[in-house]
């Protein structure tokens, strides 16, 4: 087990080398001064100048990415030029929201659509399956930019059920202090109980928006995954024994499905890492993947370079607990590895 | 266990609700399409961050509330010398900074120098002075020097007579020099001013929050706390003004606007920006070094309807190169009437009977001055196609836009201007002078009149505003002559506010107007 560990840890360090050769490359391809893109159309030669010299594009390009590695050596992301900020603060900044939305999204999607899936399986044929399939569909169909807009037009426009964007009342938000940046662990941590309601109730529309697509996802996999296991011996087997049918699905049958399920849980939670950028952008959600567009906008090479090396250690890492958490459900893979 | 939770969740709610009820601060709540970029004026070009430093600092000179006249501000009266080189500021005393030190004129110094001056200790901390450089006073800033605690002089290497209006520029503006020695690089998140808004705190790319300073030399604000709210999506930010969950809101979705008219909560607050979209055609390549093709181009397009279309009566048509409330404006000139069969005549007397092709460059963003640079060029290729003139639409990214368009790769291209100070000089030297005509070029027609030289020469060296609002005329007639660009329109700047807002006054070039801003108690 700790082999393979190690081998996947290195692996993972290989990809991500390559990953910032292409990033690093990427960006100088990619046509568009970045100092003409920041100075804006007020720019002079002078000026221009001056910044291409503090931004370090006047040096040959090996020479740029031998400085960029080593600072990445130590952890060091650079500054941003927009904005002149460190570039590993504003990532340690702009994820923790985008961390705790696609926790709540995930949430939701696996809660609901486990179940909507079990359902499904269980009624194979009948209406409930039906019904499900049906949502499922209109689920991975529905653009996200609509349904959004949608949620917040009846949800919180009309009902006025919910507010309609941001993560905290505007002046509730002014006696929080933002230590993790995680408003729901911030709220609670200043003690401050309506806040946290408050933060909660901030998260839900976001969250729903998000979290309809993997939802529709998973809800599919669960039900094919669980119609598979059900048809097998040992199921009738069960049956023939007597156990009642929540026994049977709940303990025998939904355990041994879920290894597809989680392969795709942990691909959705991976992608949605990398950015809700249509969710953000609707909810007013300051997250990484907003972030990092604006970066991408202004040519703002640090930012890009921090941002996409950190999005991909993130989804690597991701996949790799999604592999362990295989060997530990299925004692095959378990025995198989340390076969090997 | 259901009843645990029940309970649970019902105290949740009263502690909710109870929570709410508390006497809550006066708070303006204005909701806008971006963050800003750093709150160190000098370092910044964007309007966003233009917008809160101007609740936060003071230059030493300002507009007046309803014009583009001066009046003091930090500086309670000024000089000039008879040779226009020498300025005398009086600065205001018993001021003091967010930070409790006082204002005088070292802090003027401090502000300006680390501007102008190379070896001043401050230079490099924060990235480049954009607007030092840009505006010119680089090279026509001699000196800046104390007389005494409340008198400084700014001595110019040549007479420039924009100098007053430059000084209203935001980047120009007076900073905490205790403040900004003791944050170095992070001043821009712990920004320190004068002005009526002290600052509290930033969530970047949320808000920006900052509370009245009740001590303001200019009388205390109106509200307690002024709140800046990015909410990008320009509905959502409808739906926020609409819930009353924000008190004003700028660019809303042209469309939504009948929707707005129609609701009783809301008003529209509606001002004539200082701006103006335009069509270049690049003098540097064929056809358009032809007098007469170009004549036949401003006949060809019809920028009412455009106008009306695409600005959804947001903007009006242009046919000066510099906006009607700007002074010395000509409204006696003549626009080019929309005439298609005057347009074939003159081309087919430029011996292009047979029309021809060239490249047309949209915008790929919204800019202030065109919302829709893709549809505007529709617009335009289908009015040139019934004159016989084909076009090829190109549209890159803006980063790459900016900078070939500078380069002169295009035949036309469309392109704008916001003022940066309410000066001619600002627009028409940077946009039409044969000077900046050399690449990376401003005057992207590349325009190269002697005549145009020296009249826009004579009129920033001038310092009687009588004969230099004479000289800016004759370049406007020039212009409508020599007709390098079709001037298309200038856009209004709007700000949708809830009927209970107060004293929300725009203004053409600044973003003073959330100074005064009261609301009404329902």
């Amino acid at each position: 087990m700790t082999a393979y560990l190690i081998q996947r840890l290195l692996s993972m360090l290989l990809s991500l080398l390559g990953v910032s050769i292409l990033v690093f490359w990427m960006v100088h391809l990619i046509p568009g001064d970045p100092a003409l893109m920041i100075l804006g159309e007020r720019a002079n030669e002078a000026a221009l100048q001056e910044l291409r010299q503090q931004m370090g594009l006047d040096q040959p390009k090996a020479v740029q990415y031998a400085r960029f590695l080593s600072d990445l050596s130590r952890l060091d992301l650079g500054r941003s030029f927009r904005t002149k900020g460190l570039v590993a603060e504003e990532i340690g900044r702009h994820f923790p929201p985008t961390a705790e939305l696609t926790l709540a999204a995930m949430l939701f999607a696996i809660v609901f659509g486990i179940l909507a899936g079990v359902i499904s399986a269980i009624n194979r044929g009948g209406f409930w399956d039906f019904a499900t399939m049906f949502g499922a569909l209109a689920g991975v169909s529905i653009p996200i930019f609509w349904l959004g807009l949608m949620l917040i037009l009846l949800f919180a426009h009309q009902l006025d059920l919910f507010p309609v964007s941001g993560r905290l009342d505007a002046l509730l938000d002014l006696e929080i202090e933002r230590r993790t940046n995680f408003m729901l662990l911030d709220t609670l941590l200043a003690g401050n109980l309506a806040a946290f309601a408050d933060a909660v109730w901030h998260l839900i529309l976001p969250a729903v928006t998000l979290g309809t697509v993997p939802l529709a996802i998973i809800t599919r996999m669960t039900r094919s995954s669980l119609l598979e296991v059900l048809n097998q011996q040992y199921i009738t087997t069960a049956y023939a024994k007597g156990l009642s049918q929540w026994i049977v699905v709940g303990k025998h049958a939904l355990k041994n499905s879920l290894i597809p399920v989680i392969t795709v849980i942990g691909l959705e939670f991976g992608y949605l890492l990398g950015g809700a950028i249509l969710t953000e952008h609707i909810f007013s959600w300051p997250g990484i993947g907003s972030w990092l567009l604006k970066a991408v906008e202004a040519r703002d090479i640090r930012p890009i370079q921090g941002g996409v090396l950190f999005i991909a250690a993130l989804f690597m890492s991701v996949n790799l607990i999604v592999d362990l958490l295989y060997a530990y459900i299925d004692p095959r893979i378990r025995i198989q590895s340390a076969a090997v | 266990m259901i009843l645990k939770r029940l309970a649970f969740l019902t105290i949740l709610l009263l502690t909710f609700t109870i929570g709410i009820s508390h006497a809550k601060p006066r708070a303006f709540i204005f909701g806008r399409g971006g963050d800003s970029v750093g709150l160190d004026p000098a370092h910044e070009e964007d309007g966003e961050s233009f917008k809160v430093c101007e609740s936060i600092y003071d230059t030493l000179v300002q507009y007046q509330d309803d014009s583009t006249e001066i009046e003091p501000a930090l500086a309670e009266s000024w000089e000039t010398s008879a040779d226009g080189l020498t300025w005398t500021f009086h600065l205001r005393r018993d001021v003091d900074f967010h930070d409790g030190t006082s204002f005088d004129a070292n802090a003027v110094l401090f502000s300006l120098n680390r501007q102008h001056d190379a070896n001043h200790p401050f230079h490099q901390v924060g990235g480049p002075c954009i607007y030092w450089t840009d505006t010119g006073l680089a090279e026509t800033v001699d000196q800046i020097s104390r007389i005494d605690d409340y008198t400084i002089q700014i001595t110019l290497t040549r007479p420039y007579a924009p100098f007053i209006y430059a000084l209203t520029i935001p980047a120009f503006a007076i900073v905490s020099p205790t403040a900004l020695k003791k944050s170095g690089e992070d001043f821009t998140n712990r920004p320190v001013g004068t002005g009526p808004f002290s600052f509290v705190r930033w969530d970047r790319n949320e808000k920006i929050v900052l509370k009245a300073n009740k001590d303001y030399w200019g009388g205390a604000p109106g509200v307690d706390l002024l709140i800046f709210r990015a909410i990008p999506e320009n509905s959502v930010r409808l739906i926020e003004l609409q819930n009353g969950s924000i008190q004003a809101m700028e660019f809303p979705n042209p469309d939504d606007l009948p929707l707005i008219r129609q609701d009783p909560d809301l008003n529209i607050i509606e001002q004539a920006g200082m701006n103006v979209g335009y069509l270049a055609m690049n003098m540097d390549k064929q056809p358009f070094g032809n007098h007469k093709v170009r004549q036949a181009i401003n006949h060809a397009i019809n920028k009412n309807q455009i106008v009306e279309q695409l600005y959804q009566g947001l903007g009006i048509p242009a046919k000066n190169p510099i906006p009607p409330n700007m002074w010395s404006y000509d409204q006696t000139t003549e626009a080019y009437t929309y005439d298609p069969g005057l347009a074939k005549q003159l081309l087919s007397q430029a011996g292009y009977a047979n029309g021809f092709k060239v490249t047309l460059w949209a915008l790929p963003v919204p800019r202030p001055y065109i919302p829709n640079g893709r549809m505007l060029a529709e617009a335009i290729q289908s009015d040139l196609k019934q004159v016989g003139i084909q076009t090829e639409v190109v549209s890159p990214e803006w980063g790459t836009y900016l900078e070939k368009t500078k380069n002169g790769e295009h035949d036309m291209a469309m392109l704008g201007w916001s003022a940066d100070f309410a000066d001619p000089d600002n627009f028409l030297y940077y946009l039409l002078s044969k000077s900046s005509a050399k690449k990376p070029a401003g005057n992207i027609a590349f325009y190269r009149s002697d005549a145009m030289q020296s009249i826009l020469d004579q009129a920033r060296t001038e310092t009687d505003t009588t004969i230099r609002t004479q000289l800016y005329r004759q370049a406007q007639a020039l212009f409508q002559k020599d007709v390098p660009w079709v001037p298309l329109a200038h856009a209004k700047q709007i700000v949708i506010a809830r009927k209970n807002v107060r004293d929300l006054t725009l203004h053409p070039t600044s973003f003073k107007y959330l100074r005064h801003v009261k609301i009404k108690a329902d």
